[in-house]
């Protein structure tokens, strides 16, 4: 029970500490813009979970990054160049996929790199 | 053992990475990096403007000698108020950068031939055109000169040019326009050559259609042979209603070019028809209706009694807008209008003492001249009897992802050849020719610029447009004392009949230029006693001028004989009277050419869906109004008619020839109906009239139209579907499909991607009262409310009223909304 609540912690802190630094090294221009495959596999070698989890947290802290700024910013635009963008990729104008396709991308290379991370702390 | 799932997921790892950060195929072109272009800190989205941005900044910038203040309205117009000149142009070469640095960078690239660096092999023909045309050796002429003896100007240049670096300098990568992310690369310093690059452009796109139309001509005269061209091009133009009056008397000309002895048969090839065709078009050519309006009327006609002046110039419409809407305002002047992305001061605009305007002169700037080299090194060329060297030009085209292609350019004394056995078109083993262009001499046209924001009265601006060259303008003025006047102004070559409308032997110096029109022989009038002036691209003056205009093809008809008849109809003119014409859609060309085709229509002998359409334009109340479809049948059945009778006399040939104006036929038409050319040549023992020839184009049409019925697309609107395009034609960051009237030959001469690009209306009284607005925005950002916030508007037909006014007058206006201040360090 114990061990349960302080890995789902343990979790929690990941995700919110993924975001986080994603975020921070996000804010020099200069970086590349994939800086934070960086901070998440130092996250997962840091904080030791399972493999599935530390994919998970990636997952989830990248993709609440990148979806909560696209959302932010689209809204405050409305939807102006969203729906441009939209149609120049085959996405039918549609600013709601435009926003999917943003997460999913930042999820998906998020967890690939704790996954990674995760496993070097097993290697 | 966790090294190979390790191993795994580092390797699917940085295969993402590196799949979305390059560039991937996709179809012709190529992808963004969709990671770098999704990433929220980097990408587009930061490129998604606030609906609420706040404008206000404070900034320092060492090169400036004062404090500049610039406060920007609602439409995000600003309003530059500066101690110093100089200090104006950098804060209007910021602010252009600011606002519209992608359109700045690629224009300027497209004008230099260094598309294929960012696109690619592509682009190279592109490229490899504009470079051999002379672009850069024309603009690095300009540059050499005005640094060498126009310490002013010099300064002006340079001061805008470090306004445009100071933007550069302190943009941080995420913050870089949406158009260098789509495309993948960054902008570089700005210089003073990339303005007379952009400058270099403006001529090409007003003067450089005769790289294409006189390599047209000497094709499809080749190919018909002299007399038939001669027939069929003719440059009588019986309805031309000229800039000045016709009957103006013009005085004994300074030069009288004589005509090379043999030129008729060695030059024009009379009497030698069906010579084998040796040259191929170019791969490029400006629209043939970069064309505008202009005119002023006299307080006479007014009711204030104060002069209006109207200025619409008609270019291709894109986004973001080649102008960009500015005031500036020092000690020395106060002025407003369009400006140039690109170019310090106003184009179009007016000051606080008088307005002006200008539209294309559409002379003959450009000629080829064929030359014979030694042999395959070019490096000698006959001239005037002996072998004369050439000298090598090297331009080097840097391409992206491939090596650098080299173009070596020979010159020669009449300038670059532009065609030779390293350039042609695959279609034709080619001539050699040379290309000689008044754009090629050294630019005074920033200064003219310069001074006509300065000047007071007539004699200044006379004295500012002596200095513009190259592309020749109408330039109309109005003044605030009453005096209103226009004049044809460039440099313009004294030509000897048809000299330079075909290919020409440049084997020696007999078919030169042989001087360049005076400036006091160039058609100038003021303050006429029928109270207005006008242009719009038609021929300037009547046959009694003493010198050659050049093709008539170059001068369209009809839109002046609209202007001058609405202008000579009306008094007690107000501007909002000026809006109306401005934007009137009456076709006077059709007034004329319906009578004239329905005296061969036998309507009894047509099917009944061509009765129909028939009716349908004879209906037709003659405006081509949105939703009208009479002008939608009248335009299909014009083209058939003009397909049925042309068509047979340029079928043959396998490279595109120069269709005969719409003027030709119809004139034709109200000449003589036994026009033998309506005969299809292709049909034997059988000759077709002029009638037939038109029934047949109907019954084509018809089809035509009831296609078009089906789609339902007769509206004039949806068959015209006008759209402002993005630079880069993609559809997305375009404005399609708009509502709009207008047309070919109408004085709003909205075509398809062609049209007013600026509407401007100054009624000069004690304070200025001026409306204008562009089809575009002041934002060239995509992603901002204001990148296309004038285009409804201006399809509409609308106009917003300009603020001109001093600064605390203007920063308590009700429009006034944002404050950037400039300090000096």
């Amino acid at each position: 029970m114990k061990t349960s609540v302080s890995n789902s912690m343990k979790f929690l802190v990941t995700v919110l500490l993924s975001a986080l630094a994603a975020y921070a090294v996000g804010i020099y221009g200069n970086l590349p813009w994939w800086s934070f495959v960086f901070t998440n596999i130092l996250i997962a070698v840091a904080i030791p979970q399972k493999p599935i989890y530390a994919f998970l947290s990636g997952v989830l802290g990248i993709g609440l990054l990148w979806f909560s700024l696209a959302f932010i910013i689209d809204n405050q635009n409305q939807h102006i160049l969203s729906t441009k963008v939209a149609n120049v990729l085959p996405l039918h104008g549609s600013f709601v996929s435009l926003i999917i396709l943003t997460t999913v991308v930042g999820a998906l290379l998020g967890g690939l790199a704790a996954l990674t991370g995760s496993y070097i702390r097993k290697a | 053992m966790r090294l190979m799932p390790f191993l795994a997921s580092a390797v699917i790892t940085a295969g993402l990475v590196f799949t979305l950060n390059i560039q991937l195929k996709s179809g012709s072109s190529k992808t963004p990096r969709l990671g770098y272009f999704l990433s929220p800190q980097h990408g587009f989205w930061k490129n998604a403007e606030k609906i609420n941005t706040d404008f206000n900044a404070s900034l320092v910038a060492n090169e400036l000698k004062g404090d500049v203040d610039v406060y920007m309205d609602d439409r995000l117009v600003p309003h530059i108020y500066a101690e110093h000149d100089e200090d104006a142009y950098f804060v209007q070469g910021y602010l252009h950068a600011k606002f519209r640095l992608w359109q700045m960078d690629f224009q300027t690239r497209v004008a230099s031939g260094r598309l294929s660096e960012i696109a690619g092999a592509d682009k190279l023909s592109i490229d490899r055109f504009f470079r051999r045309l002379g672009m850069v050796y024309g603009a690095e002429k300009t540059e050499a000169s005005i640094n060498t003896t126009n310490p002013v100007m010099k300064a002006t240049v340079d001061a805008y040019t470090a306004g445009v670096n100071a933007y550069i300098k302190q943009l941080s990568p995420e913050d870089l326009p949406f158009e260098f992310k789509l495309m993948n690369y960054a902008p570089e310093e700005w210089t003073p050559k990339k303005t007379y690059l952009f400058l270099m452009f403006m001529s090409y796109d007003l003067t450089g259609r005769s790289a294409a139309a006189d390599l047209q001509l000497t094709n499809t005269r080749d190919y018909l042979g002299y007399d038939l061209f001669d027939k069929l091009y003719t440059n009588q133009q019986d309805s031309l209603d000229p800039i000045i009056p016709k009957g103006t008397a013009y005085s004994v000309p300074a030069i009288t070019p004589l005509k090379p002895v043999g030129s008729d048969l060695a030059y024009l090839h009379k009497q030698d028809p069906n010579l084998a065709i040796k040259t191929s078009v170019s791969p490029e050519a400006p629209n043939k209706n970069n064309g505008s309006n202009n005119w002023a009327v006299s307080g006479t006609k007014t009711k204030s009694g104060r002069p209006i002046l109207c200025s619409d110039p008609h270019l291709g419409l894109n986004l973001p807008s080649l102008w960009y809407e500015v005031q500036i305002t020092t000690p020395t002047h106060s002025t407003y209008g369009a400006s140039f992305p690109g170019s310090p001061a106003v184009i179009i605009g007016f000051n606080d003492s008088l307005a002006w305007g200008v539209t294309n002169a559409g002379r003959d700037v450009l000629d080829y001249y064929e030359l014979k080299f030694k042999d395959s090194t070019q490096k000698e060329y006959w001239f005037n009897g002996t072998w004369q060297a050439t000298s090598n030009r090297q331009e080097i085209i840097k391409v992206k992802d491939s090596a650098d292609v080299v173009e070596n350019i020979a010159m020669t004394n009449w300038g670059p050849a532009m065609f030779d056995a390293h350039y042609q078109n695959p279609q034709s083993k080619g001539r050699n020719l040379a290309v000689k262009w008044t754009a090629h001499d050294a630019s005074t046209g920033v200064e003219a610029f310069y001074k006509l924001n300065r000047a007071k009265n007539i004699d200044d601006y006379l004295e500012a447009i002596a200095l513009w060259k190259c592309p020749g303008q109408n330039f109309v003025v109005a003044t605030k004392s009453g005096d209103i006047a226009i004049k044809q102004q460039g440099n313009f070559i004294a030509r000897w009949d048809h000299q330079g409308d075909f290919i020409m032997p440049g084997f020696d110096t007999s078919y030169d230029w042989q001087g360049i029109i005076p400036m006091s022989e160039n058609p100038f009038i003021k303050n006429p006693e029928r109270g207005f002036v006008s242009s719009a691209n038609q021929k300037p003056t009547d046959a009694t001028y003493p010198y050659y205009l050049g093709t008539a093809s170059s001068f369209p008809l009809y839109r002046g004989i609209s202007v001058n008849k609405q202008l000579n109809a009306m008094t007690q003119i107000t501007a909002q009277d000026m809006q109306a014409m401005q934007t009137s859609n009456y076709n006077v060309f059709a007034e004329m050419a319906r009578p004239a085709l329905m005296k061969f229509i036998k309507v009894d002998k047509l099917s009944t869906d061509a009765k129909r359409m028939v009716s349908s334009m004879t209906n037709w109340n003659l405006y081509n109004n949105e939703h009208e479809t009479g002008i939608t049948a009248f335009k299909v059945i014009w083209d058939s008619v003009e397909d049925a009778v042309w068509g047979d006399e340029l079928a043959g040939s396998s490279i595109p020839l120069t269709k005969p104006e719409s003027y030709i036929l119809l004139e034709q038409m109200k000449r003589d109906s036994n026009f033998s050319v309506a005969d299809d040549i292709r049909t034997k023992n059988k000759i077709e009239t002029l009638q037939e020839q038109v029934m047949v184009g109907v019954e084509n049409a018809t089809k035509k139209l009831v296609a078009l019925e089906k789609e339902n697309k007769l509206e004039w609107s949806l068959y015209k579907a006008t759209r402002v395009l993005h630079l880069t034609k993609i559809p997305a960051l375009s404005r399609m499909n708009l509502p709009i009237g207008g047309g070919v030959n109408i004085i709003n001469a909205t075509s398809e991607n062609h049209g007013p690009s600026w509407r401007m209306i100054v009624h000069l009284t004690d304070e200025i009262e001026a409306y204008g607005l562009y089809p575009g925005g002041q934002n060239g950002n995509p992603g901002s409310p204001y990148y296309d916030s004038f285009v409804d508007y201006w399809a509409a037909g609308k106009y917003y009223r300009l603020l001109f006014m001093a600064k605390e007058k203007l920063k308590a206006n009700e429009h006034t909304k944002w404050h950037i201040q400039f300090k000096t360090a």
